[in-house]
C-alpha cells in the first residue's frame, strides 16, 4: 500500500528506471585496453554453485576483474526483471542467467545479446541444449546446467509402509510407466503411514509435461495445448491419482517446503538441481534418498543458460567469463556446490564428476546416477514463446482441484478458457 | 516598457525603466517561480506518465519491440472482456474495505487514547509507529509464514483451541482478510499518527465547556472529537482509498508458487493483474495501460464519493450547522 496519487505503471516505471540508473551508475567507465580495471555483474536466480571461491579464481586469473553477483529468489523474479530492463534498454547485468523454460521468449530479440559462438565452445554441448541457446545464426545462450530427473524418496516412510529401501530395490519396483509409479504409490498409501505418495500434482505434471515431443505448442509455436488429447488425459491421470496419492501441496508454497520438512510426503520428482532444495528445506530429515529410476524412462525439467546483453559496457570481458564460467571444469565445481549438473558433455567423463556422492543423501552416488538419468532422456519438448504462460494456466487448473475449490471438469473447462486468453 | 522601444528621445530611461520592469516581473512571476518546483515534479513523475500510459493504452505495445499499431480502445474492450479482470476489481474492493474501513476505525481509537495524559507518551507514540518502518516485503513474508495452511502459527494456534483449521491461501474470504491483516498491520499506526496530531490541535476549550455542560467522554468523542477532525480524516480516508486501491506487494508474495493472485484468483487485484498482463505473462503493454487507466478512473471515482460520505457524516454529526 503506497499513498501515491500516480497511476501504478507510472510507479512502476519510475521504480524500474531508477533502479536501471543506479545499476548503470555502477557499471559506467567504458573498457579500452584488457588491463584496465572491469567490474561485471553477474545476475543469477535460486542457487547455481556459483559461490565465492569459484568467482575468486577467475579473478585471480585476471586481477583487472572484479565480479559482483546479484541473485533472484525466484526464475519468474529473474524473468521479469530481464524483460523489464531489456525494454528500460539499461540496467541489466553483465552476464544474465536465463531459464530453459522461457529461454525462447528470449530468444526473440536476437540483436539484444552478444552472439558467444567461439572455437573454444564448439561441441560443448549435445546438440539440443546448444539448439536451445541459439537464435538464428548466433549463439546467444552458453548452457549451464540441466535438470534430468529421479525419484528422491524417504527411506523411513518407505520402510513404515513396508517397501524395499535400498536404492536398487527402490529403483527396480518403480521400474515402468506413470501407471506403475501410481501402483506402488496405492501400496504405499493402503499401509496408512499418514504420508502422501507424492508432493503435488502440479510438479508431477511438470515430470509428463517434460516427457512430449509438442506437449503444448507445434515446432512452429502454435498453441495446441487445448487440443492436443496428450495434455487433457495427463491433466486427468495426474488429478486421478493425486485425489488420493498427493499431499495437496502447492509446490514452491510455504506449506510445501514445510511438509517436506515433517514427511508428509514420500517421495517426489527430483531433477538434479532439486537436491539442493530439498536440503535447505528439510535439513534435519536423514532418510532421504535417490532412486536410479524416471516413471516412463527419462525426462529433463529445467537447466539455464548464460547470456550477455549487448546494452553492458564490457561485453567483450563479460563474453570470455561467460566462456569460462560455463567450461565443464568450472561447471562441475558448481555442481559440487549445488548439484548443478553439467550440461557440457566433456564433464560425464571428469572423475570429480562420476565420482561425486551428496552425504545429505545417505551417500547417494549422484555423478553416475545423474549421468545414466541425462542419457535417458530421449525427447526434447519444443518450447515455444506461450511454453510458461500455458503452463502457469494448467498449473492453476491443478492447483484448483487439489485445493477442492472445483472438479477435475470444470476445472479444465477453465483452463481452456484462460488459454483462450492468452490470445 | 513602451518608452524603451523608442531609441530616438534623447534621454533614454531605459536602465532604470528596465529595473522597474524587473521589479514588476518580480511581483508578478516570482510567487509561481516559487511554487514551480511542485508543478515541474508532478508535470514529470505524475502528470506526464500518466498521459504517456493513456498513449499507450491506444496502442499495440511490445515492452521490447516498442510501439505497435493503433488499436483505439480495442485494449479497453479486450479488458472487459477478461473474466480475470472483473474478479481482480472485485477483490479489489474487498482489500479495500477490509483493510481500509477496521484500519481508520482502530487508527481513530488508538489516536484517542494517545491524545489522553499518558506516562511516557513519546514512547507510545513511536510504538504505534514502528510497524509503518518495517519493509512491506518482510512484513508479507513474515506473515504468509504464519498464515501457512499446515504448518501456520494461527492455524497450529486454531487447532490447539480445537478449531477447525482455516483455508487461508486457498479460500476467499480467509485469503483475503490475511491480506488486509498485513495491510492494517503496517498502516494502523501511520494513520493513528497522523490523527492524534489532528486531535491535538482540537482547542482545549471546547472539551473543557462540554464536560461542564454535562458531556460525558464518549459524548465528547463523538461531537467535539470526530467533527474537528474532519479535514485530517478527509486525508486519511483519501490516502487509505488511493494506498488501498493500489495494494501490491502483498498479494504478489502472498505465495509464491504459480501465477501470482492465486490459482483461482482468489486474492489477484488490479495491480497484480495489470503486473501479470504486462510482464508476467503475456507481455502486453496496451493492455496493461489500459487496466492501469481503469484502475486510476476507479480510484477518482471512489475518492469523490469518499469526500462527498465524509463531509456529511461529519457536518450532521457535529452540529456546526452552515
Amino acid at each position: 500500500m503506497t499513498t501515491s496519487r500516480r497511476t501504478t505503471i507510472a510507479a512502476v516505471i519510475a521504480v524500474a528506471s531508477s533502479i536501471a540508473l543506479i545499476a548503470t551508475g555502477c557499471s559506467s567507465a567504458p573498457s579500452a585496453s584488457s588491463n584496465e580495471k572491469v567490474t561485471l555483474t553477474l545476475a543469477t536466480f535460486n542457487n547455481f554453485g556459483y559461490n565465492d571461491a569459484l568467482l575468486a579464481q577467475y579473478q585471480t586469473l585476471h586481477p583487472n576483474v572484479t565480479i559482483v553477483q546479484n541473485i533472484a529468489k525466484t526464475s519468474d523474479d529473474a524473468q521479469t526483471n530481464l524483460f523489464t530492463k531489456l525494454a528500460a534498454g539499461s540496467g541489466l547485468g553483465d552476464i544474465e542467467a536465463v531459464d530453459g523454460d522461457w529461454m525462447p521468449k528470449v530468444k526473440q530479440y536476437p540483436d539484444k545479446f552478444v552472439d558467444l559462438a567461439s572455437a573454444g565452445n564448439k561441441g560443448r554441448y549435445s546438440d539440443w541444449k546448444t539448439a536451445g541457446g541459439t537464435a538464428g545464426s548466433k549463439l546467444i545462450g552458453l548452457g549451464t546446467d540441466i535438470g534430468p530427473e529421479a525419484i528422491c524418496y524417504r527411506a523411513d516412510l518407505f520402510k513404515a509402509a513396508g517397501l524395499p529401501t535400498a536404492p536398487a530395490d527402490v529403483a527396480k519396483l518403480l521400474t515402468g510407466d506413470w501407471n506403475n509409479y501410481y501402483s506402488v504409490g496405492k501400496t504405499f498409501q493402503a499401509a496408512k503411514t499418514g504420508a502422501a505418495w507424492f508432493d503435488s500434482a502440479g510438479a508431477t505434471f511438470q515430470g509428463l509435461a517434460n516427457q512430449y515431443q509438442n506437449f503444448f505448442e507445434k515446432d512452429d509455436g502454435t498453441v495446441v495445448a487445448a487440443t492436443n488429447p496428450d495434455v487433457k488425459a495427463a491433466f486427468q491421470s495426474v488429478l486421478a491419482a493425486s485425489a488420493t496419492q498427493s499431499a495437496h501441496l502447492a509446490e514452491w508454497s510455504t506449506d510445501w517446503a514445510g511438509g517436506m520438512a515433517k514427511g508428509a510426503y514420500a517421495t517426489m520428482l527430483c531433477p538434479a538441481w532439486m537436491l539442493g532444495v530439498i536440503q535447505g528445506d528439510s535439513p534435519a530429515v536423514k532418510d532421504w534418498n535417490i532412486a536410479n529410476v524416471f516413471p516412463n524412462g527419462g525426462g529433463n525439467w529445467g537447466g539455464s543458460y548464460l547470456l550477455v546483453p549487448s546494452q553492458g559496457k564490457h561485453t567483450d570481458a563479460a563474453k570470455a567469463f561467460a566462456d569460462w564460467l560455463t567450461a565443464p571444469e568450472q561447471q562441475i565445481q558448481a555442481f559440487t556446490v549445488a548439484g548443478t549438473f553439467p550440461s557440457q558433455v566433456a564433464a560425464y567423463k571428469d572423475p570429480t564428476l562420476t565420482g561425486a556422492t551428496n552425504a545429505f543423501f545417505n551417500n547417494a552416488p549422484i555423478g553416475t546416477l545423474y549421468i545414466d538419468r541425462a542419457q535417458a532422456v530421449k525427447i526434447t519438448p519444443f518450447k515455444g514463446v506461450n511454453y510458461g504462460s500455458v503452463m502457469s494456466a494448467v498449473q492453476n487448473g491443478l492447483t484448483r482441484v487439489e485445493q477442492g475449490q472445483q472438479n477435475v471438469a470444470d476445472s479444465w473447462t477453465q483452463v481452456l478458457s484462460d488459454i483462450k486468453a492468452l490470445g | 516598457m513602451t518608452t524603451s522601444t523608442l531609441p530616438s528621445k534623447p534621454r533614454s530611461p531605459r536602465r532604470i525603466a528596465f529595473s522597474q520592469t524587473l521589479g514588476r516581473w518580480d511581483i508578478k512571476f516570482s510567487p509561481y517561480l516559487y511554487i514551480s518546483p511542485f508543478f515541474l515534479l508532478f508535470a514529470i513523475v505524475g502528470l506526464f506518465p500518466l498521459l504517456y500510459t493513456g498513449y499507450v493504452s491506444l496502442h499495440e505495445w511490445d515492452p521490447i519491440g516498442g510501439q505497435g499499431k493503433f488499436v483505439g480502445f480495442d485494449n479497453f474492450a479486450w479488458v472487459f472482456g477478461q473474466r480475470q479482470f472483473w474478479l481482480a476489481l472485485r477483490n479489489t474492493m474487498t482489500i479495500f474495505l477490509l483493510s481500509a474501513v477496521p484500519q481508520i476505525i482502530v487508527a481513530i481509537l488508538i489516536a484517542a487514547v494517545l491524545d489522553t495524559n499518558l506516562r511516557a507518551k513519546t514512547f507510545w507514540r513511536m510504538g504505534v509507529l514502528l510497524p509503518y518502518i518495517v519493509m512491506p516485503v518482510a512484513v508479507t513474508l513474515i506473515f504468509s509464514q504464519m498464515f501457512s495452511q499446515d504448518y501456520g502459527f494461527i492455524n497450529n494456534l486454531l487447532a490447539h483451541f480445537g478449531m477447525a483449521k482455516i483455508a487461508w491461501h486457498t479460500d476467499v474470504l480467509p485469503s483475503q482478510i490475511a491480506i488486509a491483516t498485513m495491510v492494517n498491520f503496517r498502516w494502523t499506526g501511520y494513520n493513528a499518527l497522523i490523527l492524534l496530531a489532528g486531535m491535538q490541535a482540537i482547542p482545549r476549550d471546547l472539551y473543557e465547556s462540554a464536560s461542564l455542560d454535562g458531556a460525558g467522554p464518549a459524548r465528547r468523542f463523538f461531537s467535539i472529537t470526530i467533527p474537528q477532525l474532519r479535514p485530517t480524516l478527509i486525508f486519511v480516508i483519501i490516502t487509505a482509498t488511493i494506498g488501498g486501491l493500489q495494494i501490491f506487494d502483498e498479494p504478489r508474495l502472498f505465495d509464491t508458487g504459480g501465477l501470482p493472485g492465486g490459482a483461482s484468483q482468489q486474492w489477484l487485484t488490479l495491480t497484480v493483474y495489470l503486473y501479470n498482463v504486462g510482464w508476467f505473462q503475456s507481455g502486453k503493454f496496451g493492455h496493461a495501460a489500459a487496466i492501469a487507466w481503469i484502475l486510476f478512473l476507479v480510484i477518482v471515482a471512489i475518492g469523490i464519493v469518499n469526500v462527498l460520505i465524509t463531509r456529511r457524516i461529519a457536518s450532521n454529526e457535529g452540529g456546526h450547522k452552515r
